[in-house]
């Protein structure tokens, strides 16, 4: 599992997670998250998103 | 009680709500705008083109869900026009509301250009919604846009019309693009990528004239040079909304002056976002506005908060070639070490004991930002 981070507000999306108050379950891979999602902080799309490293505690 | 008035639907007055909702379910809010109150996100504003999404869909929920969604009584299309700190009143055209808490979210203005010229009134600025629509219909069918200022904005929409297929022409008046925020090398890195996209640039240069010439327009710039270009669009910088505040004797510097607390010169009256300069900064971006909310609903809901910032790079959404930048605090000594790789430039702003205290990265560099800001105040 991946986490993507938005670019403008740092809003986190984590695969495992998912965002399940916008429609989108746990488990959800990036790719599979549609087009018309945005992010749930800020409202920017999806294309403002980029993968970040998860860095262990 | 009377209820809390937030005026301004951008991303400040909406975060704002939403984030006292999820503190209190109950707390009675008005929210005013001179808009139609629709959702949006403003960045998007200047990479939507080439990602072929128009005016409709930026939009997000419109004004009477947001009401439902957040509980609150919105007012749109209604300009507030005075406070009167005082009584606790604010006036609009054609009413008058008493409240308890008032939060200005005003935003800011393009700065005004001042060209001369018989065609100076079709310049265009993008502020929000209603005027990326415009800009929109302004340049359906047209090949040469010219860009008016180099800055975060400026450097954004170059992008975004150059990447959609259109010929672009950016006057700037710094030396390079950013040159407030970005080291000489990455700057020039960042104009050499957009350049490759078709970019032309004019460095050290302002626009005088926008005249009409033939089916087109004429720009005349300060050394008397001419460039043709079909659309302008003005980008030079943005000013914070102060007037209706400075008119009701509330203290404003750049922006409305607040404390930590987001509290201005007059009690129960409050600014936050782009209109607001709080604790002498006016930070006009996402990441701060939405620290500023969550301190600010915390305080209203009764448990006095400061607004307490981390680090917060700001990134140039241009997707020829990516800037991550973090501006070190004002008054820091020290300078630029720059590195300067086939695949981006780095550059760490380093103080007198060569500590860590900004930083600038451009293209695959920009993948270091999350770590280096881990290490800010340290000696990397
Ligand atoms: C093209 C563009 C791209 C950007 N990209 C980024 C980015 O990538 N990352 C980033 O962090 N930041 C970015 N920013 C900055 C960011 O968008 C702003 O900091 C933020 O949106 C400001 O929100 P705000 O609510 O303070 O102001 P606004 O969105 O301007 O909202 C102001 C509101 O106040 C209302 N209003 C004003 N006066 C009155 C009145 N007298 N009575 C009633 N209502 C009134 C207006 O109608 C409006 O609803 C960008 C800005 C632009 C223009
Ligand atoms: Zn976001």
């Amino acid at each position: 599992m991946k986490t993507w981070q938005c670019i403008v507000c740092g809003y986190v999306y984590d695969e495992a997670a998912g965002d399940p108050e916008h429609g989108i379950a746990p488990g959800t891979r990036w790719e599979d998250v549609p087009d018309a999602w945005a992010c749930p902080e800020c409202g920017v799309a999806k294309m403002d998103f980029e993968m970040v490293e998860v860095v262990a505690a | 009680m009377q209820p809390i008035f937030i005026v301004g639907s951008g991303l400040a007055g909406y975060t704002l709500l939403r984030e006292i909702r999820k503190r209190d379910a109950a707390m009675p809010v008005t929210l005013v705008t001179a808009d139609d109150g629709t959702f949006y996100s403003k960045p998007n504003l200047s990479n939507a083109l080439a990602a072929g999404r128009d005016a409709a869909a930026l939009a997000g929920a419109p004004a009477e869900k947001m009401a439902a969604d957040l509980k609150a009584t919105l007012l749109t299309r209604t300009t507030v026009t005075a406070i009167d700190p005082a009584t606790h009143r604010i006036r609009t055209a054609g009413a008058e509301y008493g409240y308890g808490r008032l939060v200005l979210a005003l935003g800011a203005d393009p700065f005004p250009h001042r060209l001369e010229g018989d065609a100076a009134d079709t310049v265009l600025t993008v502020n929000d919604l209603a005027g990326y629509a415009r800009f929109r219909e302004a340049i359906a069918g047209k090949r040469h846009a010219v860009v008016l200022g180099g800055g975060l904005i400026g450097c954004e929409f170059a992008n975004d019309l150059a990447a959609a297929g259109m010929d672009v022409t950016v006057v700037h008046l710094g030396d390079w693009p950013l040159e407030r925020l970005l080291p000489v090398e990455a700057g020039q890195r960042l104009a050499g990528h957009l350049s490759a996209l078709g970019v032309r640039w004019h460095f050290g240069r302002t626009a005088k004239r926008v005249d009409t010439a033939g089916n087109g327009l004429r720009v005349t710039l300060d050394d008397g040079s001419a460039i043709d270009a079909d659309v302008v669009l003005s980008a030079i910088g943005l000013a914070p909304r102060t007037q209706l505040a400075q008119a009701a004797g509330i203290p404003v510097g750049r922006g409305i002056r607040t404390d930590r607390f987001l509290q201005t010169g007059a009690a129960d009256v409050y600014a936050m976002g782009d209109c607001a300069e709080v604790d002498g900064q006016v930070l006009p971006y996402v990441q701060p506005l939405m620290v500023q909310a969550r301190a600010l609903a915390a305080t209203l809901a009764g448990t006095p908060t400061e607004a307490v910032y981390p680090p917060m790079p700001v990134m140039v959404k241009t997707p020829a070639h990516p800037v991550a930048v973090l501006p070190p605090a004002t008054g820091v000594g020290g300078g630029w070490k720059v590195d300067a790789t086939a695949e981006g430039v780095n550059a760490l702003h380093l103080d007198a004991d060569g500590r860590l205290q900004g930083f600038a990265l451009t293209g695959a560099e920009t993948g270091k930002r999350n770590t280096l800001v881990k290490g800010i105040g340290a000696k990397p």
